[in-house]
């Protein structure tokens, strides 16, 4: 039998995975797919705590997370795409329209 | 090791080598092909925790999907100067510091975690009985059946919201 | 219910409507909607006051105004026999006024401001005699208070009118800080506000003592003392009387209804509302009386030598106040609201008779530049007439009845009682003097104005007229329903209606004595006009003579006495200064330009350090969010 904090632990490093890959790279599609990476590893905790506690909670979270993440891919990389057009850098250490 | 355990080991070091290889792959294309392959083997864990559904949903919605869709952007943006620059950005060590001891400190919380009752009613016979999509379907359409529509909605939102981004010209 | 709501709803509603689509829609047909409003008030005041006749009290808690622990005070109108006649008298010489206003306001550019104001003062009025507890007649009580300042200073590009309305508030406001710590401590005495559970408690708080920088004092004195000090205030009575012949910049109207016939009697209605309280301290009852006494004579000797027309009559109101205080004073209740009655019309109808002479004239206010309006202005000569044969006291007017009824109840009181009623005869005999000295020098003997004033000579239109006719009734017959018994048994019709709130009052007297003191004041007053009329009509040289003879006394009565001398040394003039010192020199430049200009530099300055943080890069804020989570974490590892 797997215990169920294995499952957790590799969650985790995933999702720790997902972070560096947020903080390190420049590319702003790239980050894109780090934060997909890191929504993944919170899927597999979640239907791992479903599986071990027999509850279907779990798992209907993860589909609210799938459909978020879908609406999310959408709205961001339409947001990529307009801001492309206006200034043709996704370079993530080039966009800082916030600095005070 | 029992044959899980062996089952459970080669899914988890799959999906974090294919992490690590994914995100530092200079040409997102590749990033997308090598997220495609880890995408499966987290499908693959879905199944072996009962959850074929998820493990469905996981390859339609993100394989099928969501990729393509990364793949149309990346090749919409036209990318090939980006592959010559950097690909880190000026203080990434400190990014991939954070990241680790992030990692240190949320498995050292984890590490001992373990189940306890009282369980739900939804145990693998329970499961197997009915079959699965019944199962997480009855629960969707009737207890979750308001967030449900919602999601729809939020989805709708989603679709109207990156046509007029898209369309939008700015200056 | 409805319709004793809707008795100070509907002057409310006119106002509300007027004020709103004056200035753009109604402007000079304004009087379409407060006229109807006030008249239709006056319609149900008359069923309310029937009702009343008829044995009903009304008693209503409309809703709960405040609620707050122990302290509860609801919206709510008690109608009893003393409400229903001050209904009467409001309502209906509110309505006579409204429609004299539409000739004499006619063509003002104010005009649907007027009528507004004029509205929203019924409406406070009305609230202010059918509250049910203290803080509802304080909430009337300070709207009548702004609505004379709003009407005082009506034409407040006049610089003097607009000083008047300020004088006005300020020194009423002495008066209501006292009011207002008597309604205070009649809560904390009483544990409620309304009329009834105080009243009904009054007699078990006699005695008490409350602890006053560390003297004792009787409870019930201080509290009648306290709220006497707000009648004081707004009833215009020594010392506080000053801004009342200042408040006659305001429209004429203005003067007759709020400055002689209702706001300036509320003072009078409020103690006489609180007669349970003040029956129980006999110092606070003196107090009353003394300086309802003073301020008759006094006001009157002001009175004889003023050649402003309004000012003389403004003054007769202090006067006659004073009378109705003196009558408080000696428990003669009934007395003091049945002068109230009469005086309201009579009094209303000098100040509009003044209103038609100063409108004829073309605001000229000096008596000196008057005379011989006889002719030209019959009917506001004969209405003056009567109003000033019923204000001397000739028997058979209205202020006979009443006033004789003061002087009678005065002289029983005894004691100090006696010595009032001196002072309140000879008061009688200027008032007739003054009285007079105005008619003559107004519509008798040469006019003494400019030719283009006199070539304009024309009496007033009939929509002012009208009400002047109908005040002149009110002014001759409004004394008949409270004929002495002496005279007709069962004729003192108000006294006995009134007798369930205010009662009957103490002392009895022989018949000869109350026909020689009634003998006394109808001397006085025939010697006053007697008087007047030697000196006006057939010596006319004789004041001049007086005048020169005499010249400090006559110095001191023209100038008022200096009291308002005498405030602006003592009191204005060294407030302004220290205002100027302490508020404009320290206060405002030190701390609240200091604080202004502080402020928005300390932000500056320490957002100029701090903005560098805002990289405006994603990674940053990322960076910062997981160092947030991985200090929580680590805290929490650590706790464990």
């Amino acid at each position: 039998m797997v215990p169920l904090s294995w499952y957790i632990i590799l969650s985790a490093v995933v999702f720790s995975i997902g972070v560096v890959g947020f903080f390190t790279r420049r590319n702003l599609i790239m980050i894109f797919m780090s934060v997909e990476l890191m929504l993944n590893s919170v899927n597999i905790s979640l239907v791992a705590y479903s599986h071990y506690l027999q509850s279907m909670r779990g798992q209907v979270l993860v589909f609210f997370v799938i459909a978020v993440a879908a609406a999310e891919a959408a709205i961001g990389l339409a947001i990529i795409i307009a801001y492309y057009k206006n200034n043709p850098t996704i370079k993530v250490d080039e966009i800082n329209l916030l600095k005070g | 090791m029992t044959a899980p355990q062996w089952f459970f080991a080669y899914f988890a070091g799959m999906i974090t080598l294919l992490s690590v290889v994914m995100i530092t792959r200079r040409n997102p294309v590749h990033g997308v092909l090598w997220m495609l392959v880890l995408f499966v083997h987290i499908a693959g864990l879905y199944l072996f925790l009962n959850a074929e559904f998820l493990a469905a949903i996981q390859i339609i919605v993100y394989a099928g999907a969501i990729l393509v869709l990364f793949l149309f952007v990346i090749m919409l943006l036209n990318l090939k100067k980006e592959l010559t620059v950097r690909k880190v950005q000026q203080h990434w060590v400190i990014g991939a510091a954070v990241g680790a001891i992030f990692a240190a400190l949320v498995v050292a919380v984890v590490a001992g975690i373990t189940v306890l009752p009282p369980l739900g009613k939804y145990s693998i016979e329970a499961i197997r009985s009915e079959g699965g999509i019944m199962t997480i379907g009855k629960v969707m359409y009737t207890k979750y059946l308001l967030p449900f529509e919602i999601a729809s909605l939020v989805l709708l939102v989603a679709i109207v919201g990156a046509v007029v981004l898209a369309k939008k010209r700015i200056g | 219910m409805v319709k004793y709501i809707l008795i100070p709803l509907l002057p409310f509603i006119a106002f509300v409507i007027t004020i709103l689509f004056g200035r753009n829609h109604i402007k000079d047909k304004a009087h379409w909607i407060a006229v109807p409003a006030v008249f239709a008030s006056f319609i149900l005041a008359v069923s309310a006051f029937m009702d009343v006749l008829g044995g009903k009290v009304i008693n209503i808690n409309i809703y709960s105004w405040i609620v707050s622990g122990d302290f509860n005070v609801s919206m709510g109108f008690l109608i009893d026999q003393l409400t229903a006649v001050m209904l009467m008298v409001v309502t209906s010489i509110s309505t006579l006024i409204f429609i004299y206003s539409i000739g004499y306001m006619h063509g003002d550019g104010g005009y649907y401001r007027f009528f507004a104001y004029l509205s929203l003062f019924v409406f406070s009025m009305l609230i202010l005699v059918m509250a049910n507890n203290y803080l509802l007649l304080y909430f009337g009580w300070e709207a009548v208070g702004l609505c004379s300042y709003f009407l005082i200073g009506f034409w407040f590009h006049k610089k003097s009118a607009a000083d008047a309305g300020k004088k006005a508030f300020i020194v009423n406001r002495f008066g209501d800080f006292g009011f207002g710590l008597g309604v205070i401590l009649i809560f904390l005495t009483f544990g409620s506000l309304e009329y009834v559970k105080v009243f009904d408690s009054a007699g078990t708080v006699a005695g008490q003592t409350i602890n006053i920088l560390g003297y004792q004092f009787d409870t019930i004195t201080v509290i009648c003392l306290l709220l006497f000090c707000g009648a004081v205030g707004k009833s215009a009575q020594l010392p506080l009387h000053v801004w009342l012949p200042d408040a006659m910049e305001g429209p004429t109207p203005v003067s007759a209804l709020i400055h002689a016939a209702t706001m300036v009697t509320a003072g009078v209605f409020m103690v006489a509302r609180s007669n349970p309280l003040f029956n129980l301290s006999a110092s606070a009852m003196a107090t009353v009386a003394v300086v309802g006494g003073v301020t008759a004579l006094f006001a009157a000797t002001i009175a004889l030598v003023q050649n402003d027309i309004k000012r003389v009559i403004a003054y007769s109101t202090v006067s006659q106040l004073g009378y109705m205080f003196l009558a408080l004073g000696v428990g003669a209740y009934t007395a003091g609201i049945f002068h109230l009655y009469t005086h309201a019309y009579f009094k209303a109808l000098l100040f509009l008779g003044a209103g038609s002479v100063i409108h004829a004239l073309h605001d000229e206010q000096n008596m000196q530049k008057m005379g011989g309006l006889k002719k030209y202005m019959p009917i506001t000569y004969w209405v003056f007439i009567l109003a000033s044969l019923s204000i001397s006291g000739i028997p058979g007017f209205a202020g006979f009845f009443s006033k004789d009824e003061i002087l009678w109840r005065a002289y029983l009181s005894g004691g100090l009682g006696r010595f009032l009623w001196f002072l309140a005869a000879g008061a009688a005999l200027l008032t007739a003097f003054y009285s007079f000295r105005l008619i003559y020098l107004t519509f008798h003997g040469k006019f003494r104005g400019t030719r283009e004033q006199e070539h304009h000579l024309h009496e007033s239109p009939p929509v002012m007229t009208v009400p002047l006719m109908f005040l002149a009734v009110g002014a001759v017959a409004a004394g008949w329903v409270g004929i002495p018994p002496i005279f007709m048994e069962h004729a003192d019709k108000i006294g006995e209606f009134l007798a369930p709130v205010l009662g009957h009052p103490a002392g009895e007297g022989s018949h000869a004595e109350e026909l020689a003191v009634m003998g006394i004041s109808i001397t006085v007053a025939l010697a006053g006009i007697l008087i007047a009329y030697i000196m006006y009509i057939r010596k006319t040289d004789l004041p001049g003579k007086l005048g020169a003879m005499f010249q400090p006394v006559y110095r001191l009565l023209y100038n008022k006495y200096w009291v308002d001398e005498l405030y602006s040394k003592t009191i204005v003039q060294p407030t302004l200064k220290a205002s100027d010192r302490i508020i404009l020199g320290f206060f405002d430049a030190k701390i609240i330009e200091g604080i202004v200009n502080g402020v928005p530099a300390l932000i500056g300055a320490f957002s100029r350090r701090f903005r560098a943080i805002q990289t405006g890069l994603l990674s940053t804020y990322g960076l910062a969010m997981v160092l947030g989570a991985v200090f929580i974490i680590g805290f929490w590892i650590f706790l464990k």
